[in-house]
């Protein structure tokens, strides 16, 4: 599916981070605006997973607050993150291991 | 009201809404638009030209909420926020100057994009709205028992017509 054509574009970070690429997160902390059909849309669309994998981090953000809905590089989490706000879901990164 | 929106071809939909709704969405996307006007810049001329932000988060609730900071960390969240924001105005604004450009009454027909952005931007309208009205989860039955002379009445009935307008344009996109 296109996720439209105003995605944002990934940014090139102009950082001297010289740490090894340890796992990052990206999370989604429930709000009471987006409603739970659009958030599993969202994560169908913009992640491509299936409906039912979808549905499962909505309702893990729903009731639990927060959910993490994707892993990977630093930079890739950025992006991740950056595409969720065009969205309006409210998300972070983090790396992994943070609590 | 039996307006909303149904699956169309390609991808796309078509939206049904009468004059009033449509006037109505205009005027709620019009106020996003100008929302989400460009925000500033630095003095670095380079940096302007770029659109390079000052990272600063924004002190309205609102447009916090939606730019929201990428880091918990504040330091980290501004410069994040100094190389994206102006990207994420961009598309908000597209997004709402699509609805713009295609809203009409009675039935029309939306690309797979442009349904797409009117779902976002139907989204952002509900973000300021609701961040503003203060809404809970629970908005729909707390709406059920406000009373018609309650001065957030008409709010509270336009906030609760574009859940079901985007709730429609979602189920339609599936």
């Amino acid at each position: 599916m296109d996720v439209g054509s105003t995605a944002p574009i990934a940014v090139e970070r102009p950082s001297s981070d010289v740490r090894p690429d340890l796992p990052w997160v990206t999370i989604v902390w429930n709000d009471p605006v987006n409603l739970m059909s659009y958030v599993t849309y969202v994560f169908q669309t913009v992640f491509g997973y299936t409906r039912e994998k979808a549905e499962k981090l909505m309702l893990d953000v729903h009731r639990k607050g927060r959910a993490v809905v994707s892993s990977g590089t630093r930079e890739e989490m950025e992006r991740d993150v950056q595409i969720l706000h065009s969205y309006g879901l409210w998300a972070t990164l983090q790396p992994d291991s943070v609590k | 009201m039996s307006s909303g929106f149904s699956q169309g071809t390609k991808g796309g939909v078509v939206a049904d809404l009468e004059p009033t709704e449509v006037a109505l969405l205009r005027q709620l996307v019009s106020m996003v638009l100008g929302l989400v006007a460009p925000g500033q810049t630095g003095d670095d001329p380079l940096e302007r030209a770029l659109g390079i932000g000052t990272g600063e988060a924004p002190s309205d609730p609102v447009l916090a909420r939606l730019f929201p900071s990428a880091y918990e960390d504040d330091q980290e969240a501004s410069e994040f926020r100094r190389y994206t924001e102006a990207t994420l105005r961009d598309g908000k604004r597209a997004d709402a100057q699509t609805v713009l450009d295609t809203a009409e009454p009675g039935r029309t027909e939306l690309t797979a994009d442009q349904a797409q952005a009117w779902m976002r931007a139907l989204n952002d309208v509900r973000l300021a709205l609701g961040t503003r009205l203060e809404v809970t989860e629970e908005i729909h039955d707390e709406l059920a028992r406000m009373s018609e002379d309650d001065p957030r009445y008409p709010a509270f009935v336009t906030y609760d017509w574009l859940t079901y307008l985007q709730d429609s344009l979602v189920r339609a996109l599936w």
